[in-house]
Parts: structure tokens; C-alpha cells; sequence
């Protein structure tokens, strides 16, 4: 991981990433323990809520990936930008992927603590479909035919608009009409949780920031590699 | 010249379907058969669910409109006679007003037809008791997933795999509509009609539809520029 | 006829589409009068620079100039002096002849009524004006769009393979046609793969293959012999 460098022009010498990388397995790996060890039990729910370290981190990093991908689609629609369309399809792979971290933490965490794998809150279910959306950008990449680029930026750019107005029209759905009356509370009564808290959320913004590096990278290197094979048929 | 060539396009659309009516009947009879589909999923012992005919009918004008909005892209795909509109010395955004115009008109009727059957199948005629209200529901939602439709149907255009690509992107961004709409219609059926909730989503139904149309004005010509 | 502009002139276009290059580093200026030949086999690029020339395609990098301005800085007024007929032929088969050029004709700000029979008079057409396009052969289509095509007397007159399925009255029609738009002030480009009937039409050769440009010269008679190395195979 920390060796040679890649000569080719463009490309980010290993090394230049070995440090933030190294400070997320750092952190990782300090949190680990911390949380693990001494982060209090929670009263009622127990070893389980300590999903939550993972669980909220993960939406932060989802939503980081979503402001990358909405801010990149804009540039690359209206400003025509082409590198700004690497940084859209990374920040929505991310997203994805962050998303499904929450996605399925969630409902394990809901299970164990109130005995019901879904219960449409307004976080969870604004957060599945926002995870819906940017599978749908991905799709549109790959089944759109050329030109899908541009589509799947108009597909992001409408995805971030509609997101608090899904979320506020969930919340509202949801508590006109309470179900099982359980209201989630995010980490408000536990003050010690809160530094281990925060090193996760760190920590996962890292380990965001730094697959977004590599990924924006590898487009680069696959435009690069278009470039080569377009030079060589000139020849 | 915006709103001139809006219209030029709404009366050239009118008169096309005026000839057979292709799209408007075979919408409805589409709309109406999803009806029946969920009357017979939904009904047990002759009774429907409490507010079930707000569901339904949102999903029968979903689920027709985004029929509708593939098929009327589908006529300029047809000898590419959207290049030619895009040609004309106008706003290219005139081009999508136009079309949206003609939509709100095909789901207008359509909707015309929908919530009398629903209200008579499904015992939902509490809704016309308040028919401004009713009226602005139906408005407000079908003006949000008509904008976002519209663009996104001629950006598809296009495309391949247009045809199943379309609701996918269509139906998890106008949520908002569907949760809007069904509370909105559902909160009249309520006795006494709950008019607060019903304002209340009718107030968000139409910020979702400005901020739609406006974003819809902002990218329609950057998307159709090839 | 809209006397924005005397030349359009593609400075260093580029177009990509991921691996696809469909045109590279393209420079050509047209001008009034010309008639200019975009000669090359299918798939070289011929459609793209149309597309470019129309504002319907955005170039990756370069620009397209129309006089010493840009579309953008120009606006929509001008397309009001661009004219395209492409092989699909733009026409509404569920209207009449009469019908489509009259939408048209009002799309371009145009007074409807005299400009649209003289354009059927023209496409020869007068007595089918009023029955629908879908029941048009191909031969009279052709002829309509030609029409429509022109309908606002445009500066910039695009044709893209505007001879395909036309028999030989109908090539000559839409020869004696360019040749007199020409000799009127018109800039005309010609996309077309087919050299003989580009031949004794054109008085400017641009050659495209592979998304490049490799002749940009007068024309002179016998294209096929000159061209038809390069142009032959794909």
C-alpha cells in the first residue's frame, strides 16, 4: 500500500494518499476499542445500540456523497465541465454504498430494539429512497446509451431537490398517523457517547473522502486509457 | 415569443390528437382498468379500506400518466420532429411549457373521469363536498408529477431503454406528490372533511410544483443540446 | 432572406462520446454563395458537424462562429436563419401538407396564408394540400420537407443526405434548388455520401473520415475518381 507510485501523467502518487489513508485506519482502529470498551451500555437497548457508531456515520457519508454527486451534476449540466461528471458518478457509487451501510444497520438495530425490522419512520424511508435514486443515476449510466451522462446529472440534480421534500412529506405522513408510537432519539442522552461518536464520524468521512479520491481517479484513468486507444487508431 | 410558441405547440399537439384520440382513450381505459385491478385486490365483502380511494386514484394517475407521457414523446421521436422544434428561433424552454400544457390537459380529463368512478366504487363521495379543496389537491400533485414527467420524458427521448428507464426516475423523485396528494385527498374523506391537514399538504404540493417547474425551465435546454 | 451573418466557421471542434470520437480538431469556414460537399463515408462525422452547425450539437472543445459571434451570445433569434433537412424529414404524418407547414410557419413568426401556398405551389403539391402526410409516397414527402426546410429563407441552409430514395426528377429538383439559394446569397452545406450526384453541384470539397477533416478545397469536375479512395471504404 505504501509503495511505488505510479508514473503515468495524471495520476496521484501513492503516496500522496497514504496519509490520509493512514489516518483512517488510525482512527478506525483507535475507535474501535473506544467504542467497544468504554462507551456506556445503554439503558434499555443495550450492546445493539452500539450499531449506532456505524449506523449514523454511514448517513453522514451518504449525504456528503449526495452534495458531491448534486454539486458535480450542476457543474457538468450547466457549466459542461467534464471532470466535474467523474466526481458525480463517485460521489453517486458512494452514496450507494454508504446508503446501503445505513439501510441495512438500521433495520437490524430497529429489530433488536423494538422488535420490528421497518417501521416507515421518516428517516429511514427518506433515506431508502434517496438510496433509490442514485441506483436509478446508476442505471441510467448503464442502460441509457450515449449521451446518458447528461441524464443521469438532470437524474441527481431532481434526486437532491426532491430530498427534503421527502423527508418532510414522510414526517408528516408519520406522525399524523403513528404506528407502534416508537420515536427514535438519536444519541441525546448519553454524553460519554459522544467522543467515541464523533471519532467514527470522522473517521467515516475519511474513509468517504478517500474512496472518492480513488475513484475519481480510476475515471481518470479510464478516460486516459480512451485517449490511448483513440491515438493509437490515428496512427 | 416564450408563451407564442408554447401554444403553437400546445394547438399542433391538440390538433394531432383530435384526429384519432389515440392517447386520451386508451389512457383512460388504461386508468380505468388499473382501478378495477385494485378494486379487486383491495375490496373484501364489498367494503374497500378506510381511504382507499385516495390511493387509488393517485396510483391510476401515476401510473396513466407516465403511459401518456411515453407515448406523446414517442410522436416527435416519430420522423424526428423534435429536431425541427428545437430549430425554431423560440426559448427552447418554450418547447417543454408546451408540453406540459398539454399533459395537465390529457390528466385533467383523465382525472375528470377518475374521481367520480373512485368516489362511486369505493365510497369516497365525501370528496365533493369540498370541491376547492379537492380541486386544489388534484392540481397541486398533478402539476408536480406532470413537470417532472414532462422533462424527464424528453430527455429520454433519446435514450435507450427509455421505456422502463422512465418511471424509474420518475416515481421515487415525485414521492412527495403521491404522499401529498393521497393525505390531501384522504384528509377530505375524513368526517367532518379535516381541512387544516388537507390545506397544509395542498401548501406543500404546491412548493414541490414551483420548485419542479423551475428547475424542470432551468435544464431542459442543456439536456436536449446534444 | 436574414442577413446576420456571411460565413459560419467551425474553429477547432472537437466532439467525443466517451471512447467514440466523432469528430477531431475540426477547422472549416463556410461562406455565402458556396455550396459546400461534406463528402466522406457513413460514420465519419459528416452528421455530427450538421448537428454542430445547427446548435443542435454542443462542441466538446472549439467553437462554432456565426459571423465573428457565438450561438450563445446570439440567442435563439438565430435559428431563425437556419435551415435543416435531414434524411428523417421533420413532418407530422398525422397532419395535412397544409397543416404542417402552417405550424411551421407560425413556430418561425411567419404569416401563415400566402407563404404556405406558395411553398405547396412550389413542392407541387396544391391539390394533396389538405389530405395527410401519412399517405404521402416517399418522393412527395421529400419534396414537402424540402419545402418546410425553407420555408423562413434561411441564411444557413443544411442538407443531410437529402438525396436518399429520390428518384431522378427529384435529384434535379433539389440541385436547380440549392444551386438558386446559392446564387441568392445562401451559405449551403451538403452532407452526402454519394460523390456523383455531389458532383457539378458543389463548388467546395470538405472531406471527412474518421472524425477528421482531411480536404477542405474548390471542387473540381470527376469527384468520384479524386474522392473515391478515401471515401469508398469506411
Amino acid at each position: 500500500m505504501g509503495g511505488q507510485g505510479t508514473t503515468a501523467e495524471g495520476s496521484i502518487d501513492m503516496r500522496k494518499m497514504f496519509v490520509p489513508l493512514l489516518v483512517t485506519v488510525a482512527a478506525m482502529f483507535a475507535a474501535a476499542p473506544v467504542m467497544i470498551g468504554r462507551a456506556p451500555l445503554e439503558s434499555t437497548m443495550g450492546l445493539i445500540q452500539k450499531i449506532f457508531y456505524y449506523h449514523v456515520p454511514s448517513w453522514m457519508a451518504m449525504y456528503a456523497a449526495i452534495a458531491v454527486c448534486g454539486v458535480a451534476s450542476a457543474m457538468y449540466l450547466f457549466k459542461g465541465r467534464a471532470d466535474a461528471d467523474d466526481y458525480a458518478v463517485s460521489g453517486a457509487e458512494l452514496a450507494v454504498l454508504f446508503g446501503l451501510i445505513g439501510l441495512v444497520t438500521g433495520p437490524l438495530w430497529g429489530r433488536k430494539a423494538w422488535g420490528v425490522w421497518w417501521q416507515w419512520d421518516a428517516r429511514l424511508t427518506s433515506a431508502l429512497l434517496l438510496e433509490l435514486i442514485f441506483v436509478a443515476y446508476l442505471m441510467v449510466r448503464k442502460f441509457g446509451g450515449p449521451g446518458s451522462e447528461k441524464l443521469a446529472a438532470a437524474t441527481a440534480l431532481f434526486g437532491t431537490a426532491t430530498a427534503p421534500f421527502v423527508y418532510k412529506s414522510v414526517d408528516i405522513w408519520r406522525t399524523v398517523h403513528p404506528n407502534t408510537g416508537v420515536v427514535r432519539t438519536l444519541g441525546s442522552s448519553m454524553p460519554d457517547a459522544a467522543r467515541p461518536f464523533a471519532l467514527s464520524a470522522i473517521a467515516f468521512i475519511l474513509l468517504f473522502g478517500v474512496l472518492l479520491t480513488l475513484r475519481v481517479r480510476l475515471a481518470r484513468q479510464q478516460h486516459a486509457l480512451d485517449e490511448l486507444y483513440l491515438a493509437e487508431e490515428d496512427r | 415569443m416564450f408563451l407564442r410558441t408554447a401554444l403553437l405547440v400546445l394547438r399542433k399537439d391538440f390538433a394531432i390528437e383530435m384526429k384519432s384520440l389515440e392517447v386520451l382513450l386508451t389512457t383512460l381505459f388504461f386508468a380505468v382498468s388499473c382501478v378495477l385491478v385494485f378494486a379487486f385486490a383491495f375490496v373484501k365483502d364489498g367494503r374497500a379500506p378506510e381511504d382507499a380511494a385516495a390511493g387509488i386514484l393517485w396510483i391510476a394517475i401515476a401510473f396513466a400518466g407516465t403511459l401518456a407521457l411515453g407515448r406523446t414523446f414517442e410522436r416527435e421521436r416519430y420522423s424526428e420532429t423534435l429536431r425541427a422544434l428545437l430549430l425554431a428561433p423560440a426559448p427552447r424552454a418554450a418547447l417543454y411549457v408546451g408540453k406540459l400544457l398539454g399533459m395537465l390537459a390529457l390528466l385533467g380529463v383523465a382525472e375528470g373521469l377518475l374521481v367520480p368512478l373512485v368516489a362511486l366504487l369505493f365510497q369516497a363521495s365525501a370528496w365533493f363536498s369540498r370541491p376547492l379543496l379537492l380541486l386544489a389537491v388534484l392540481v397541486g400533485g398533478t402539476v408536480g408529477f406532470a413537470a417532472v414527467g414532462t422533462l424527464f420524458a424528453a430527455m429520454l427521448v433519446r435514450a435507450r431503454s427509455r421505456d422502463v428507464l422512465l418511471p424509474i426516475l420518475l416515481y421515487p423523485i415525485t414521492i412527495p406528490v403521491i404522499i401529498g396528494g393521497v393525505r390531501g385527498t384522504a384528509a377530505l374523506l375524513a368526517s367532518p372533511a379535516d381541512e387544516v391537514t388537507a390545506t397544509m399538504w395542498i401548501g406543500i404540493l404546491f412548493a414541490f410544483d414551483a420548485v419542479f417547474v423551475t428547475l424542470s425551465l432551468w435544464t431542459f435546454e442543456p439536456l436536449m443540446t446534444e | 432572406m436574414h442577413a446576420d451573418f456571411d460565413s459560419v466557421r467551425l474553429v477547432d471542434v472537437s466532439r467525443h462520446f466517451g471512447r467514440r470520437r466523432a469528430l477531431s480538431k475540426v477547422s472549416l469556414t463556410v461562406r455565402t454563395g458556396d455550396i459546400v460537399g461534406l463528402l466522406g463515408p457513413n460514420g465519419a462525422g459528416k452528421s455530427t458537424l450538421i448537428g454542430l452547425m445547427a446548435t443542435l450539437v454542443a462542441p466538446t472543445s472549439g467553437e462554432v462562429r456565426f459571423g465573428d459571434r457565438t450561438a450563445r451570445t446570439m440567442g435563439p433569434g438565430l435559428r431563425k436563419a437556419i435551415g435543416l433537412l435531414a434524411h428523417e424529414l421533420h413532418l407530422y404524418p398525422e397532419l395535412s401538407a397544409r397543416q404542417n407547414l402552417t405550424f411551421f410557419a407560425e413556430l418561425y413568426g411567419l404569416e401563415p396564408g400566402a407563404t404556405v401556398d406558395a411553398a405547396l405551389a412550389r413542392a407541387g403539391l396544391t391539390e394533396r394540400g389538405d389530405d395527410e402526410v401519412s399517405g404521402f409516397s416517399r418522393g412527395m414527402r421529400q419534396r414537402l420537407a424540402l419545402e418546410r426546410a425553407l420555408l423562413h429563407d434561411p441564411r444557413l441552409v443544411l442538407f443531410d443526405e437529402p438525396f436518399t430514395g429520390l428518384d431522378d426528377r427529384g435529384v434535379s429538383l433539389v440541385s436547380d434548388r440549392l444551386r438558386h439559394l446559392a446564387s441568392r446569397g445562401a451559405i449551403v452545406v451538403l452532407a452526402t455520401h454519394d460523390l456523383d450526384l455531389a458532383d457539378g453541384l458543389v463548388t467546395r470539397v470538405a472531406l471527412v473520415r474518421d472524425g477528421r477533416l482531411i480536404a477542405d478545397e474548390l471542387a473540381a469536375s470527376g469527384l468520384r475518381a479524386r474522392y473515391r479512395g478515401a471515401v469508398g471504404s469506411a
